[in-house]
């Protein structure tokens, strides 16, 4: 017994304050690929090394249409090597209200053979600019539902799929280091006690029923924030005959949290700006 | 090629036993050698490499290969056969093909049975009342090829649920995208269990903690267990199929994603497969690497487990303890590899990135900060007697049933099975540093802890003896693209136990299969067994004793 008190003692306080202060991560942490669209010269290479098909271009009618989905991205950073108008950031804080919002999409004027021409119109994802931001559509009854579960949120965490990284990440918010119950949030054993629920994976065809079930399990109103590449869109795995894709699928997702998997600096922001509880930048 | 001259021996006794009946022999790689055969030599072959040479049934999948009909066998002209072919090799139709795979640790070698299926007769007889370790992995070759079991105890679905349609979805004919339609069909009955007193717990596939789902069944009789069922699968992503859907490459960032907590080992095993297709060895320093990055992921698995351990009898403390070196290990991965769990590391022919001075020096002051911190969180579980009591004598896995049922890794070594690839099969770079394997007769969480302890110190070590001496050169050498037909076993010794990745490749640098072996697969078994007298109370700490990958199952 004393031991313990002595041992706990002699650590001290080992927890962050995130997200009061910046998230800590190594300067070689690969975050998201941030692309250089005006020197970009030609996507192919780059989108043929992407294993995710998070970069993907289609040409016709004399323009291409690159799109960079951070839904898909697992931050690889292969792109990045193929490609030097690519440099991948450090950058883990990602989280988006809406699926759109994690969607760049550039348009070229197509050169000779198959070269980027004339950059003719890009639009950036609104991330990492301003990730705590209210959509309008909804506000008000975002606030509302922040309010409720705002100050004491309870969550279940549901792998509809994953591969299990997501839950490493997730496992770590209860350590001392990230410690989530510092905002009154805790991890709850059942959905009838949840507001929000976690979901990673991508949704397998053998949970959709248990997904489906645990959504009308958990009581109204309820929050629920996706997790990962795969929960967001399905990842690496996509859509398969196993597989339906990201939670979206299945039942309305609230907020995304992109990442393969989220660090927890990334889940916590995520969790944050699901019950409006960001601190204003 | 050389066969192995530890090899020799066991061959020539094979060949000599079943003169006549084995119709090729190749070696692609010395320690790699196929046996073609029909399929009655299959439970004789087994036998005599079980009793006479102490070998053990690995891996066993199936390969749709109904397109090289004509083609007598493969791989072909590349490698002669070594035995003298006792017919000419007559075109046989295009079959499906039963692999056996075979590992005889002691003469560090692995013998693999090819047999054909005939699609005219889809059948293949079954080995698992002889050999109760090859029950899923047989009634999974039935479910997603569509071969039918002959002579299996239960041969009901395993990998598919039972709710899915009559589909193959592992044959060629049948599309990786393919839209099945609303499960209609019956779901799983589960076997009942009577008598007086005794009710049936349910539990899952959403479980109360943060873990991956599964179905548990629980036929008690008031408090001890009686009988535990397991259905698992219910994370399958159409993962094998979806690597015959990708190029090579690609593959790697795949097999990251088979177990996330394995993200390296499985993705190096994948490596290794791919190497040893394309006869390239990753050089001297990428191995060196690699060995750092597998022992980095022992360690943050194994602490991670020491403190959930600790948890699931209330220990709190431990696991706070625990969770704080954890997090200091996976920091050092993102250092290391620009990723916690090392994912984006692992590469065709080597490693992705080099590692700096700087980088060097953060591996050697962690080390130097985790060894003390380590020993106190032992100390702090060794003194706490009722964390002993709870833990000594639960769950116990006999080594005789450990052995029936094949069980690999920290789970067999914790009850008397002396494997570990480290040793037995060196790769990366484990034949130039000093470790021992741990291994206990007990068989409960004690002894599981136990192994986890011991392998961390053991894991210190190794990454220290490698980080003072790292071999000068390249990272990465490069892979040319194998011709088609290849077959390849790679093999890593990840921290849950032995991983197997088995590649036939296809003619458009694609691969034809990728077989994924997980020790998940292997173990899971064994948990029916330990829990057995049990009370349900101490189930969660006897399954996180195991710990064992749902998604590496399931795939
Ligand atoms: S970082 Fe990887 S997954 Fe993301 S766009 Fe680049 S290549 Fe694709």
């Amino acid at each position: 017994m004393f031991d313990i008190i002595r041992k706990s003692l002699a650590t001290g306080i080992v927890t962050t304050d995130y997200p009061q202060t910046p998230a800590e991560v190594a300067s070689q942490a690969r975050g998201w690929p941030e692309i250089d669209f005006v020197k970009w010269r030609d996507a192919r290479p780059a989108v043929a090394a992407c294993p995710t098909g998070a970069l993907a271009c289609v040409d016709g009618g004399g323009t291409r249409t690159v799109k960079l989905d951070l839904a898909k991205c697992t931050f690889c950073g292969l792109c990045a090597e193929a490609d030097t108008a690519i440099r991948m950031t450090n950058a883990c804080e990602l989280a988006a209200r809406r699926k759109e919002d994690l969607l760049t999409t550039a348009r070229y004027a197509l050169g000779p053979a198959g070269a980027q021409g004339k950059l003719v119109a890009t639009q950036r994802s609104p991330l990492a600019t301003q990730p705590s931001n209210l959509d309008s559509i909804g506000t008000e009854l975002k606030a509302r539902i922040a309010k409720v579960l705002g100050r004491s949120l309870h969550i279940r965490e549901v792998d509809a799929g994953s591969c299990n990284g997501c839950e490493i990440e997730i496992v770590g918010l209860n350590s001392p280091v990230y410690d989530i119950e510092r905002f009154g949030i805790h991890f709850v054993a059942s959905p009838r006690h949840a507001d929000m629920l976690l979901v990673t994976g991508p949704v397998s065809r053998n949970m959709e029923l248990a997904l489906r079930k645990t959504y009308d399990a958990t009581p109204d109103p309820r929050l629920v924030v996706a997790v990962g590449a795969c929960g967001c869109s399905g990842g690496i795995f996509g859509q398969n005959y196993a597989s339906l894709g990201g939670v979206d699928k299945v039942i309305p997702v609230d907020v995304y949290i992109p990442g393969c998997p989220p660090n927890p600096h990334a889940l916590l922001h995520g969790i944050l700006m699901a019950i409006g509880r960001l601190p204003e930048k | 090629m050389n066969i192995l001259p530890e090899l020799q021996p066991a061959l020539a006794d094979l060949t000599e036993r079943f003169e006549g009946r084995i119709e090729a022999v190749h070696a692609p790689r010395p320690n790699e050698v196929y046996f073609h055969a029909q399929m009655e030599l299959v439970p004789g072959f087994c036998a005599q490499l079980y009793k006479k040479w102490n070998g053990r049934l690995v891996s066993l999948f199936a390969d749709d290969a109904r397109a090289f009909a004509g083609q007598p066998s493969h791989p072909s002209e590349e490698h002669p056969p070594l035995a003298p072919r006792t017919t000419p090799p007559a075109p046989i139709p295009g079959a499906f093909h039963i692999y056996y795979v075979f590992a005889l640790d002691a003469a560090h070698g692995f013998f693999i049975l090819r047999v054909p299926v005939s699609p005219a007769q889809p059948e293949f007889i079954s080995l698992t009342n002889a050999l109760p370790a090859v029950n899923w992995q047989e009634r999974e070759i039935q479910d997603m090829f569509g071969l039918k079991l002959e002579g299996h105890p239960n041969p009901r679905r395993c990998a598919l649920h039972d709710d899915w349609p009559e589909v193959c979805p592992l044959r060629k004919d049948f599309d990786l995208h393919t839209v099945l339609p609303p499960f209609t069909g019956e779901r799983h009955k589960f076997r009942e269990v009577e008598g007086e007193g005794v009710f049936q717990v349910p539990v899952g596939p959403v479980h109360a903690g943060i873990i991956e789902p599964g179905h548990f069944l629980f036929s008690v009789a008031g408090e001890p267990v009686l009988y535990l069922q397991i259905r698992l699968f219910y994370t399958h992503k159409g993962t094998e199929k979806l690597f015959e859907n990708m190029p090579v490459t690609h593959g790697v960032r795949l097999a990251e994603s088979i177990s996330g907590d394995s993200s390296f080992a499985h993705a190096t095993a994948f490596c290794h497969a791919v190497e040893r297709a394309a006869n390239v060895e990753a050089p001297p320093r990428a191995r060196a690497l690699r060995t750092v990055c597998l022992e980095l992921e022992r360690v943050y698995n194994h602490i991670a487990d020491i403190g959930a351990i600790a948890t699931d009898v209330a220990f709190v403390v431990a696991n706070a303890n625990a969770m704080r070196l954890k997090e200091r290990v996976l920091r050092l991965n993102e250092q290391l590899t620009g990723h916690r769990l090392l994912r984006g590391m692992a590469a065709l022919g080597g490693v992705r990135f080099d590692w700096g001075a700087g980088q060097i020096e953060a591996i050697r002051q962690c080390v130097a900060w985790l060894r003390p911190e380590f020993e106190s969180l032992v100390r702090l579980i060794r003194e706490s007697s009722s964390t002993r009591d709870r833990l000594e004598t639960t769950g116990i896995l006999k080594p005789q049933t450990a052995r029936d049922l094949g069980v690999v890794g920290v789970a067999g070594r914790a009850s008397g099975i002396d494997h570990d690839l480290r040793r037995d099969f060196p790769h990366a770079a484990y034949d130039r540093v000093s470790f021992t394997v741990p291994v206990y007769q007990e068989g409960d969480v004690l002894r599981r802890l136990q192994v986890r302890i011991d392998e961390v110190q053991g894991a210190l070590s190794i990454i220290e003896q490698m980080a003072v001496n790292l071999p000068a050169g390249p990272t990465r050498v490069n892979v040319p693209t194998p011709p088609a037909n290849r077959v390849a076993l790679g093999y890593v010794e990840g921290w849950r136990g032995e991983i197997f990745h088995w590649i036939r490749t296809a003619a458009d640098g694609r691969l034809a299969r990728c077989k994924i072996k997980d020790p998940s697969l292997q173990n899971w078994p064994a948990l029916s067994e330990a829990i057995l007298g049990n009370i349900i109370p101490d189930f969660p700490v006897v399954n996180k004793s195991f710990n064992l990958s749902y998604s590496g199952t399931d795939r």
